[in-house]
């Protein structure tokens, strides 16, 4: 997507050593962040992992324990919110209930005091931007939530700012709204070129909409890089087992292989040391072939699920110990029956280990 | 069967509505009877009872007074108790318990135990300040904090005043825009119910103005009434007319707009239910 990028007229923001404490609990500890001009970066993470309170320091709305944030080479940590230059779409509706549309929209032109015919015009520009030129005189209450918050991303929009914060955006939204908002919001941002922190704790919609995801952990950046990589390349099992569906499987680590049911794979980190681990498995590595053998395997179980996801499947195997997910073409799931007898085939990937459940360290 | 309900379930409305409506207009018709009887027995009607109301010079000043405490007090309480109150919701939840509990006390002080705490006060107040009537309003504003509070208590409840505020802070607004131009507009209604019922304990209250030696509307009522007793009760009843004509142009504010808040849809017109009409307290 980023390959589709008009010139970037957004700036540089970087979040250097940021932290916060609410009443002696780390919120945020430590967070350094630089976003590229006119880039996208999803901040992706469970609740409480520091990710909103980030956005929130950044937008001003909280003032930070330490560290400082820097839009373009001005440190603005000590501004108050109103003069970050800033905008922001919240996960509530934000709409003020007693205007219209436009006039949510020309709320922030006005107070930097556009003339009424520019305002009018730019409030058009934006409104038309998100496509509800149609829905200018309607109030909020008038407007679906879908709506309502394509009008709050106009109305962020409309004062130009330096850097656009959106604070999961469409958490309020079902499923198909929601679809269909991200990838406008995608198109919106691309077309304004305008530097976007993005936070969520939708892995789907992370992924789907940033240059870069930032999967945060206990007030931490665990890792931070390019959609892909944070799927296929996790760093720690933390990020691994966040961002999409792992297995859990018992292994044995051996000369910088994982032994798992008699499998050897290669581990992402060569140096872990020697012992039993638990192996991370992503279900599209796992393969299934129809077992005629009766003879028990340790690779070999039955079929005892198959969950329908449209164009792929998501089949469940008991191995007697324990069970896998394998994700494989419905087409392919179709031939495996609840009861079928399997045999398991594990993909060579490179996979990350953790060595214990409650601390989940990495090897 | 189903009409039959209808139609029975209408004329309970109505009966309703006709008892409800007797019993507030029955002391109104009475008073307005008393006001307008000849001072013999078997005395033709007369309306100098109202048209004396003009040549009691008295009477007009604590007219005239109560009238300025009923547009001063509400603002000052306004200007006291709203941003307060907004302030602590957003930046000081942990105090809400305190400010509220602080505000409904004057509840359960009585006038008279009130009196007499801010008798010295008064008497400070009238040596350093101004010994006019117009500074009952400081008294005032405590008795009108328990109604105020918890009638802006619940418009605030109603709006997401904290997502309202940050995105009007984001949008580069200060503090005193969040507040004359994101939050009283979406609280309006509540603003009004608050006002019209601080409006209402002034132009009624006696107690404190009374022993502290201030001549408002109703002490002049009372004095007059020793006189002339169809006066006193022509400008009762006049001041409890202009509370009710308040109050009806309050319901038709609060209807004008087109897209009424949810703070406007919840709060009912708590006037009434406070009580307090025309009352001395």
């Amino acid at each position: 997507m980023s390959e589709n990028r008009p010139a970037r007229a957004g700036v540089e923001v970087r979040l250097e050593d940021l932290s916060r404490r609410y009443a002696g609990v780390t919120a945020l500890n430590g967070l350094n962040l630089t976003i590229a001009p006119g880039e996208l970066v999803a901040l992706l993470g469970p609740s409480g992992c520091g990710k909103t309170t980030a956005l929130r320091l950044v937008a001003g709305l909280e003032e930070a324990d330490g560290g400082r944030v820097v839009f373009g080479g001005n440190d603005v940590t000590g501004l108050p919110a109103n003069k970050r230059d800033v905008g922001m779409v919240f996960q509530a509706y934000s709409l003020f209930p007693h205007m219209t549309a436009l006039q949510n929209v020309e709320f922030g032109l006005q107070l930097r005091h556009k003339s009424p015919a520019e305002r009018r015009q730019r409030a058009g520009e934006v409104l038309e931007l998100v496509g509800l030129s149609a829905h200018s005189y309607k109030y909020a209450s008038q407007m679906s939530g879908g709506q309502q918050q394509r009008v709050a991303l106009a109305r962020a929009l409309a004062i130009q700012p330096t850097v656009l914060l959106l604070d999961e955006p469409l958490s309020a939204l079902d499923a198909k709204v929601r679809s269909r908002l991200r990838d406008e919001i995608r198109r919106v941002q691309l077309e304004v070129g305008i530097t976007t922190l993005f936070v969520t704790h939708d892995q789907e919609e992370a992924l789907a909409i940033a240059d870069r995801v930032g999967v945060m952990n206990k007030g931490r950046l665990e890792q931070l890089g390019p959609p892909t990589e944070i799927y296929s390349r996790p760093t720690t099992s933390f990020v691994a087992e966040f961002v999409g569906l792992t297995n859990r499987m018992a292994g044995m680590v051996k000369g910088g292989e994982v032994d798992v049911r008699g499998a050897r794979l290669p581990l992402v980190r060569a140096d872990s040391a020697d012992g039993p681990a638990i192996a991370l498995v992503r279900p599209e590595t796992v393969s299934l072939a129809p077992e005629t053998d009766a003879t028990p395997g340790p690779l070999v179980g039955s079929v005892i699920a198959t969950s329908f996801l449209g164009a792929t499947s998501r089949v469940t195997v008991d191995l007697g110990d324990e069970t896998v997910l394998a994700q494989m073409t419905t087409a392919d799931a179709s031939k495996l029956p609840p009861g079928t007898r399997v045999r398991l085939v594990l993909r060579p990937d490179a996979v990350l280990i953790a060595r214990d459940e409650s601390t989940a360290a990495e090897a | 069967m189903q009409r039959s309900r209808r139609r029975n379930l209408l004329i309970f409305r109505w009966v309703v509505l006709v008892v409800v409506g007797l019993f507030f207009i029955a002391p109104l018709v009475a008073m307005f009877e008393f006001s307008t009887r000849g001072n013999a027995i078997n005395a033709p009607r007369t309306l100098d009872g109202w048209t004396q109301v003009a040549q009691t010079p008295g009477l007009i000043k604590g007219i005239i007074v109560s009238l300025e405490l009923a547009v001063i007090t509400p603002l000052a309480m306004l200007v006291l108790l709203l941003p307060t109150m907004v302030w602590v919701r957003l930046r000081l939840p942990r105090l809400k318990r305190i400010v509220e509990f602080i505000c409904l006390l004057p509840l359960t002080v009585p006038a008279i135990a009130l009196v007499v705490g801010l008798k010295p006060i008064y008497v400070w107040i009238e040596i350093n300040i101004s010994p006019e009537t117009q500074v009952l309003a400081f008294a005032y504003l405590i008795l009108v904090l328990p109604y105020s509070y918890r009638t802006l208590d619940a418009g605030l409840g109603a709006i997401d005043l904290q997502t309202l505020s940050e995105a009007a802070r984001s949008l580069g607004a200060g503090w005193a825009t969040v507040m004359l131009r994101v939050v009283v507009p979406n609280m309006r209604s509540a603003i009004l119910n608050a006002s019209l019922l601080t409006v209402a304990l002034v132009l009624g209250e006696y107690t404190i103005a009374n022993l502290l030696n201030f001549q408002n509307l109703q002490v002049e009522v009372e004095y007059v009434s020793l006189t002339n007793s169809n006066t006193s009760t022509a400008v009762a009843l006049g001041s409890l007319v202009f509370a009710f004509a308040l109050l009806l142009l309050l319901s038709f504010v609060g209807r004008a707009r087109g897209h009424p808040t949810r703070a406007e849809e919840i709060l009912p017109s708590s006037a009434s239910s406070a009580g307090i009409w025309g009352q001395r307290v």
